[in-house]
């Protein structure tokens, strides 16, 4: 469910096909996201599931996995 | 209560600047900027200060409203980089313009001041203090830029616009001003520093200092909060309004509120790739080049949003 919804913000939000949003694609190096992309998807979590990612943890989000896993956590 | 807007202007300095000038003069190029910014090119003064872009926007937004300077009873100047701290910009201008009647004073809130200045005009008028008046936001940014920072010399630029206005029942008018704290110190920028003969060193930049990803989340939030506002404090929906006008400081920013409000991208108006962010400035510019393109008719709503260091926010609702 999770993945589902967090797949839908980075195909919205990156521009991204389905298929290239896996588990272990690397945000910024897989799907090429920037500066920016990064507060678009943290706003859009914030809106999708009410949880809000602070700034210093944002750094150590890498890949779609570990954003799945910090919602699942919150 | 309501505004009336007689007439617009605006000036920018002639030098324009694109990102391939920039390129020589900073580590960027035209392709990174474009794609975070949606600026290629901004305006930068060759020598002329604040109040002379002032005077200028001003010269003609008086001259579109058929107002002479003896008519105005207020001139306020949205500002922050204004000449002098002493006297102020909106003195300046109004000593330039023989303004006679007129008080004025420089008005300082970030990217929010014409927003500001406009809510203070009203509140004057109200209280039957004033009929009609002339406001400005004015920036030389180039001045406060620390133009060896990339991540900032690539944003902003200078120019000036400048609206007359009276009150008039039949329009409707609304507006909100809102500000907190910048507690994390996400958009800065120091005055003088504090030297005399009984103080220790201190650090001071003055320059603009600026958080990127929190100034885009703080500005996404800050103008999806003030369209919502001002449509529910005015019982009006979306399709009431022509266009939603924002502060120009980034086309990130606008795209992504578009996308998230699910309004079309075509009804915010948008300048910033010729100006960069002006400040203060950038909403009356963007009002003058409105009217000149013949995009509003009377009896169109639209709505402004402004935001930015204070940190500020707000937002009016203008029939023209």
């Amino acid at each position: 469910m999770t993945f589902e919804k967090v797949r839908e913000i980075l195909v919205e939000n990156l521009g991204v096909s389905e298929d290239e949003v896996t588990l272990e694609a690397d945000i910024q190096e897989d799907l090429e996201a920037d500066s920016l992309d990064i507060m678009e998807i943290v706003i859009c979590v914030k809106d999708e599931f009410g949880i809000t990612i602070e700034d210093d943890q944002i750094e150590a989000l890498k890949t779609v996995k570990d954003i799945v896993e910090y919602i699942d956590k919150h | 209560m309501s505004i009336k807007i007689l007439g617009t202007g605006s000036y920018t300095p002639p030098n324009a600047v694109d990102n391939n000038d920039l390129s020589k003069l900073v580590d960027t190029n035209n392709d990174w900027i474009i794609s975070r910014t949606g600026i290629y090119q901004r305006n930068i003064s060759m020598g002329e200060n604040t109040s002379e872009l002032s005077i200028k926007a001003a010269k003609k937004a008086l001259k579109n409203a058929g107002v002479t300077s003896e008519e105005l009873d207020l001139i306020i100047v949205a500002t922050i980089t204004p000449d002098k701290f002493t006297p102020s910009t909106a003195c300046l201008v109004q000593n330039e313009l023989d303004a006679k009647n007129a008080f004025a004073f420089d008005l300082s809130a970030g990217c929010t001041g014409f927003i500001y200045a406009l809510s203070v005009a009203e509140g004057f008028m109200v209280n039957k203090k004033v009929k009609k008046a002339l406001i400005i936001g004015a920036e030389v940014l180039s001045k406060i830029i620390d133009w060896n920072d990339r991540n900032t010399c690539v944003l902003f630029g200078d120019g000036a616009g400048a609206a007359v206005i009276e009150m008039d029942e039949s329009k409707q008018f609304y507006s909100f001003c809102a500000s907190k704290g910048d507690v994390n110190e996400v958009l800065q920028a120091d005055a003088m520093p504090l030297k005399n003969p009984y103080t220790k060193s201190m650090k001071n930049h003055q320059y603009i200092t600026m958080k990127g990803q929190e100034v885009f989340q703080f500005a996404v939030g800050a103008i999806r909060k003030s369209v919502n506002k001002v449509l529910s404090d005015t019982g009006l929906t979306l399709e009431d309004i022509k266009y939603i006008v924002p502060h120009q400081a980034n086309a990130r920013i606008i795209d992504f509120v578009g996308r998230k409000m699910n309004y079309p991208i075509e009804q915010f108006f948008m300048n910033l790739s010729k100006n960069g962010n002006t400040s203060a400035a950038s909403i009356p510019i963007a009002l003058d080049d409105m009217f000149k393109e013949g995009l509003l008719e009377e009896g169109d709503k639209i709505i402004t949003v402004g935001f930015g260091g204070g940190l500020t926010w707000g937002a009016t609702l203008l029939e023209i």
